[in-house]
């Protein structure tokens, strides 16, 4: 037990000294969500858009001011006639224009079928779309409230009901793949750099003359990013709940004992990789596109498992992060219990005994 | 065996594939010895060595240090001895008094008995001063001097050093093996391995190994009687010229 404290201090010695490493591994957590959170986002805020109102009547200025109010919109500028729309969009003005025809509000009340044409600079196709489809839907509230007040005739309208993100909030599916991301990075590539970089030193060979044991150095090795990493998982959640509102609806503590799986799971491969090379740039090597890369693409996070073809699900399915993603997508944003979630957890669980075993196995404890 | 020994190989060989780098040797070290373990680069010291820490294992032959068979007893072994490799094996980033707690730490000493040596060390080697310094800011004669008394640190009964002098200059390598003979009055047998020639004439006995075979042990001073020699750098040129293998000396010699 003495040994394997006086181990434990030294790594955090090692750690705590390399101040930089340190600032980037606690800092890297909360500037990635910052980025995923409110740079990366598919949502689109206060886009400036324009109006064209050949009619100016309450029916139009209500839509107006429905959009403006709306905090997807700013009214950038009224204009007055088509040749002004170019000038607008070449500019930059505006990314969306929308045009009244003449009379609008009498074609609702007598036509019935009045039109609005909506102009989106679709040099940015994401852009445009989204932006499309906000007014279409505030078009389409006004159009709701104003049947219901006047007592018309129903018209038949489908309403798409977004289920555990109602707002389809962009935050929501990438919580889960930062802190998968994360923990990777952390766990994986630090230990197994850490470990190599005692065999590149040349410190390694006297710890093996001494009497320690195998698993000790190891086990030691992997306590500090340990603990570290659940600083991120926490830093993580706390960011997410409290500054991007993405809810935590399932248990706070199944939702960390799984994460400290994962992380279990990630210290594990990084031993691994670390026994099995000599240099740490190999180490890093393997460890970001053998293994981070792949994750990134393959865990579901940015592309959609069942999008993929089959030969890559399958592929898919020897990542942990693969499993530790759908866990917490259904812990956290369904507010699942650990029944649903058991198969993943058990699969987690079961490679990180292998990764151990394997990893210890390959430690070797004289040099030839 | 000889109960003096605290060393003893019989026969000892390692081979790498079709390469035998250390070729069926046999000797003893006596308790409380400077044993010299010489030879050109690639003549098979530092393989041997690592045989005798049990950090690789031997293809055939007979090994016990301090008692304990280097095939099978290496926990024992390791408790009984301290090494100093060829590289620089303290930690750069971590203060001289923490590499000292570690390793101290790794072998099992109490606090009260890292505190109290500690203290004296620092004393002993005037590094009061620097003790919570960087190591990786220390002069490179004072971090083998360092490196050496944390290998003796926790008084183990035979310490190992793998070309301890490699790269320092004359005035250092004068004050190390000054070290070295306070660690071996002591009682702690010193097995060192060097190419250095004025090093083997501080040995008790020295052994000159070419291609991985004995070829001379004995005194310094009898050995420079029976090859007629005026030193040790004599004596050895006349056995390594013998050296099918290239190293690196030998061509220069």
């Amino acid at each position: 037990m003495k040994q394997f404290l006086s181990f434990v201090r030294k790594e955090f010695h090692h750690i705590l000294r390399d101040r930089q490493t340190l600032l980037i591994l606690l800092g890297m957590p909360i500037a990635l969500i910052m980025i995923f959170g409110f740079a990366l986002t598919t949502e689109v805020k206060n886009a400036r858009f324009a109006v064209l109102d050949f009619s100016k009547d309450n029916a139009t200025r209500e839509i107006t001011n429905e959009m403006e109010t709306s905090r997807y919109f700013d009214l950038a500028a009224e204009i007055h006639g088509y040749n002004e729309i170019e000038d607008i969009f070449h500019k930059g003005k505006a990314k969306l224009i929308l045009v009244f025809p003449p009379s609008f509000e009498s074609q609702l009340q007598h036509v019935h079928n009045p039109q609005i044409q909506i102009i989106a600079d679709a040099s940015d196709p994401n852009v445009a779309t989204t932006l499309t489809n906000y007014a279409g839907n505030i078009i389409m509230d006004f159009q709701n409230r104003y049947n219901q007040e006047r007592k018309y005739p129903y018209t038949i309208q489908t309403r798409v009901r977004m289920l555990y993100n109602p707002q389809q909030k962009g935050t929501y599916s990438f919580v889960p793949g930062v802190i998968s991301m994360i923990l990777m990075l952390v766990c994986t590539m630090m230990t197994a750099i850490t470990v190599v970089r005692e065999k590149e030193t040349g410190t390694m060979e006297v710890l093996l003359v001494s009497p320690v044991s195998p698993i000790k150095v190891i086990v030691a090795k992997a306590v500090p990013y340990l603990i570290i990493s659940i600083i991120n998982i926490i830093s993580i959640l706390l960011l997410s709940y409290f500054v991007l509102e993405v809810p935590i609806r399932g248990s706070l503590f199944l939702l960390m004992s799984e994460s400290i799986l994962f992380t279990i799971t990630c210290l594990s491969f990084g031993l691994l990789i670390s026994t099995a090379t000599d240099s740490q740039m190999m180490a890093m090597f393997i460890s970001l596109t053998g293994l981070f890369l792949p994750t990134i693409m393959l865990s579901g996070f940015l592309f959609p498992i069942e999008n993929m073809p089959k030969a890559l699900q399958v592929a898919s399915n020897i990542f942990p992060a693969r499993w530790f993603y759908q866990v917490v997508r259904a812990v956290m944003i369904k507010g699942l219990p650990l029944a649903a979630v058991w198969k993943e957890t058990v699969i987690l669980g079961g490679m990180a005994v292998m990764l151990l075993l394997a990893s210890l196995k390959n430690f070797k404890t004289r040099l030839a | 065996m000889n109960e003096q020994s605290i060393i003893h190989v019989e026969q000892l060989t390692k081979r790498f594939g079709d390469f035998t780098a250390v070729d069926a040797i046999s000797f003893e070290v006596q308790r409380g010895e400077i044993f010299g373990f010489l030879g050109a680069n690639g003549a098979g010291k530092t393989t041997a060595m690592r045989m005798l820490c049990g950090l690789s294992m031997p293809t055939s032959g007979k090994a016990f240090v301090a008692g304990f068979d280097v095939y099978k007893q290496t926990e024992g072994l390791k408790r009984n001895i301290g090494y100093m490799s060829q590289k620089f094996s303290l930690y750069e980033d971590l203060t001289i008094k923490e590499n000292i707690r570690f390793y101290a730490g790794i072998y099992g000493k109490s606090d009260a008995f890292i505190k109290d040596k500690t203290a004296r060390l620092l004393h002993q080697l005037h590094l009061e001063d620097q003790a919570n310094k960087l190591v990786g800011s220390l002069p490179p004669g004072w971090k083998q001097k360092l490196a050496f008394s944390v290998a003796v640190f926790h008084e183990p009964r035979i310490v190992f050093l793998d070309e301890p002098t490699g790269g320092v200059d004359p005035v250092t390598r004068r004050e190390f093996w000054n070290l070295i003979y306070e660690a071996a009055a002591t009682g702690i047998t010193v097995f060192v391995t060097t190419h250095y020639m004025d090093e083997a004439e501080y040995c008790n006995r020295v052994t000159i190994m070419v291609d991985g075979r004995i070829e001379a042990l004995d005194t310094p001073s009898a050995l420079k009687q029976t090859y007629n020699a005026s030193s040790m750098n004599e004596v050895f040129l006349q056995l390594a010229r013998k050296a099918k293998r290239n190293g690196d000396e030998v061509k220069t010699a």
